[in-house]
């Protein structure tokens, strides 16, 4: 028992440190943090996802900006659509929503576009950014 | 009878618990038809809608799971509780610190973070309530000097790694946490898997607990190969979570690890197979008792859902089943097939212990009901999320409304399995509130019949 309590404690000081370090260079700028805040504080993790967690009613937005481009995300957020309530938000802050959105897409590719599946059932992700 | 009414707390629980499955149930319900209409009560938003259901659902399995060990403890066990005073403020604090959650989600303040929608304040008095309920248990628990059976040993893990993955699910307040996305999810989901193995530990405990109760042999609950398998759960609780992470860009060791983990349960999936015909066996013998009724419906959905389990955590598999309905699946089949199902016999075990067989008698019938439309509507559920996640597996990343108008049968079928199901629950949890109710009204105390 002692020895997978010891066990636990390494492996998730490893996984809070080099398991999860960043995997890209850009730090989030104040505007992005505070798009991250809206986003909780709208509760769009109700509808939408990133790396494919979160909820199902509206799409995956880990890549939101490199597939569909700012101009249509700003529209989205701004106006909402058939499913999505238009919150009623102001300029400054369908902004940082974006911004936020910027910051997530940079991090990974969700869904892999360029994988093998190994004989062990087990992937290689080549567009992982490690 | 009796005028110790120190259980009573136990049986507080239970009742708040089963209110909190109804109503919880009822925004499910909701949200399902949002998800086909999205115009469909507007008043209440689907972001108020998935908050309500999951918090209340969860809510329902913690409190029965709660409930249970404070009743089971002093009523049965003979180890009178260390606190009844800190019991009842267990029970005050959590029915207070619901109705703030539900009254926030309600009027739109949320913390945004799934699971726990609520803002993170809201948190305070849980974790207090949660360290007063450790004291409580271990202080009562050690009266009993030993050795334990397996059961006592789940239900102080569940307590004790609850206490840790609630506090890991924080993290996030801390900017170091926050401010790397890869971090950030793969800290949450990390502390969501293992938050999920510390309540299966207090379900499966009671599951354990009752199924020695029923058979009246305490000899399993004890057995080098019950204890294996608590090692083995434990090894998944601390370790088993990073399948839900195979997609996020976090260091490949950690994925490959998760693989090895989650494959582990294999041993599990082939020993339900090996003591399938000792389980008939028994079933005939109990078929009677709606307590071990829940209990085989639940061994069934172990296996249906574990067996599921064992193919998404197949990296190959997880590609195309991630983000899907497959997840959802398996998490309702999770939760509603298997801790459901285990709770209510824990409440319908307490009624059958504790009322003259003529009261319960009386709605036998009437909850055996409940039981078909829940099993055979949960079937039809869980048979319709596959479908919808086969059906958004082959999404290629191109219209995401075209791809859920594809669903939209599948999604129907979801709304309206959703609708007898819940109907079927409530005809059960109709009766086990109020048989719940006459347990605790000052006629209704019976002594328990001597072990």
């Amino acid at each position: 028992m002692s020895t997978l309590c010891i066990a636990f404690v390494i492996y998730s000081a490893t996984i809070y440190t080099s398991g999860t370090a960043a995997t890209h260079d850009q730090r989030m700028s104040d505007e992005a943090r505070h798009g991250q805040q809206l986003y909780q504080e709208k509760n769009c993790v109700a509808c939408h996802q990133f790396y494919g967690l979160g909820g199902y009613m509206g799409p995956d937005l880990t890549n939101a900006i490199s597939r569909r481009g700012e101009a249509v995300s700003r529209a989205f957020i701004t106006a909402g659509t058939a499913s999505m309530p238009n919150f009623q938000l102001s300029n400054d802050e369908v902004t940082a929503l974006v911004e936020f959105l910027r910051f997530v897409d940079k991090t990974g590719t969700y869904p892999p576009q360029d994988y093998d599946v190994l004989w062990t059932g087990g992937v290689s992700q080549e567009d992982d950014p490690r | 009878m009796t005028n110790d009414t120190t259980h009573f707390a136990g049986l507080r629980f239970m009742r708040l618990g089963i209110a909190a499955l109804a109503a919880g149930m009822l925004f499910g319900v909701i949200g399902g038809f949002q998800f086909l209409f999205p115009d469909f009560l507007q008043e209440l938003l689907f972001t108020k809608t998935r908050p309500l259901h999951v918090s209340l659902v969860v809510s329902w399995i913690f409190l029965v799971a709660i409930g249970g060990i404070y009743f089971y403890l002093p009523r049965q066990c003979n180890l009178p509780l260390f606190s009844a005073k800190a019991a009842n403020l267990h029970f005050w604090i959590f029915l207070l610190t619901g109705l703030a959650i539900i009254g926030s989600y309600l009027s739109g303040r949320f913390g945004g973070r799934e699971y726990f929608e609520f803002h993170p304040a809201l948190s305070i008095p849980i974790f207090l309530t949660w360290i007063l309920f450790g004291i409580n248990y271990f202080n009562t628990a050690r009266q009993d000097k030993g050795p334990w059976p397996v059961y006592y040993w789940m239900w102080g893990t569940g307590i004790v790694f609850f206490f840790i993955t609630y506090t890991e699910a924080h993290l996030w307040l801390i900017p170091y946490f926050r401010e790397n996305m890869v971090r950030e999810i793969t800290v949450q989901w990390k502390s969501y898997g293992a938050l999920t193995g510390s309540w299966n530990m207090l379900v499966y405990g009671t599951a354990l607990y009752l199924a020695t109760r029923i058979s009246g042999c305490e000899k399993y609950a004890r057995s080098r190969l019950a204890f294996g398998l608590y090692f083995l759960g434990l090894f998944n609780l601390m370790f088993g979570w990073a399948h839900h992470t195979y997609l996020v860009p976090s260091d490949t060791w950690i994925r490959t690890f998760a693989y090895f983990v989650s494959m582990t349960e294999l041993f599990i999936f082939g020993k339900i197979l090996w003591d399938w015909r000792a389980s008939l066996e028994d079933w005939q013998k109990n078929r009677h008792c709606n307590a071990y009724r829940f209990l085989i419906a639940a061994d069934i959905w172990v296996f249906v859902n574990l067996g599921l389990a064992l193919l998404i955590s197949v990296p190959a598999f997880n590609l195309f089943t991630h983000g899907t309905h497959i997840t959802v699946a398996h998490a309702m089949g999770s939760t509603i097939g298997i801790n459901t199902m285990i709770l209510l016999a824990s409440v319908f075990y307490v009624i059958r212990e504790e009322l003259p067989s003529e009261i319960h008698a009386r709605c036998s019938a009437q909850i055996r009901t409940g039981y078909w439309i829940a099993n055979i509507s949960l079937a039809v559920f869980f048979a319709a999320l596959v479908l919808a996640g086969i059906g958004k597996g082959a999404y290629d990343g191109g219209s995401f409304q075209e791809m859920m108008a594809g669903i939209r049968p599948f999604l129907f079928a979801f709304s309206l399995s959703g609708v007898a199901m819940m109907i079927g629950f409530w005809i059960m949890l109709w009766h086990g509130f109020r048989l719940l109710g006459v347990v605790m009204a000052p006629s209704g105390v019976a002594e328990p019949e001597p072990a």
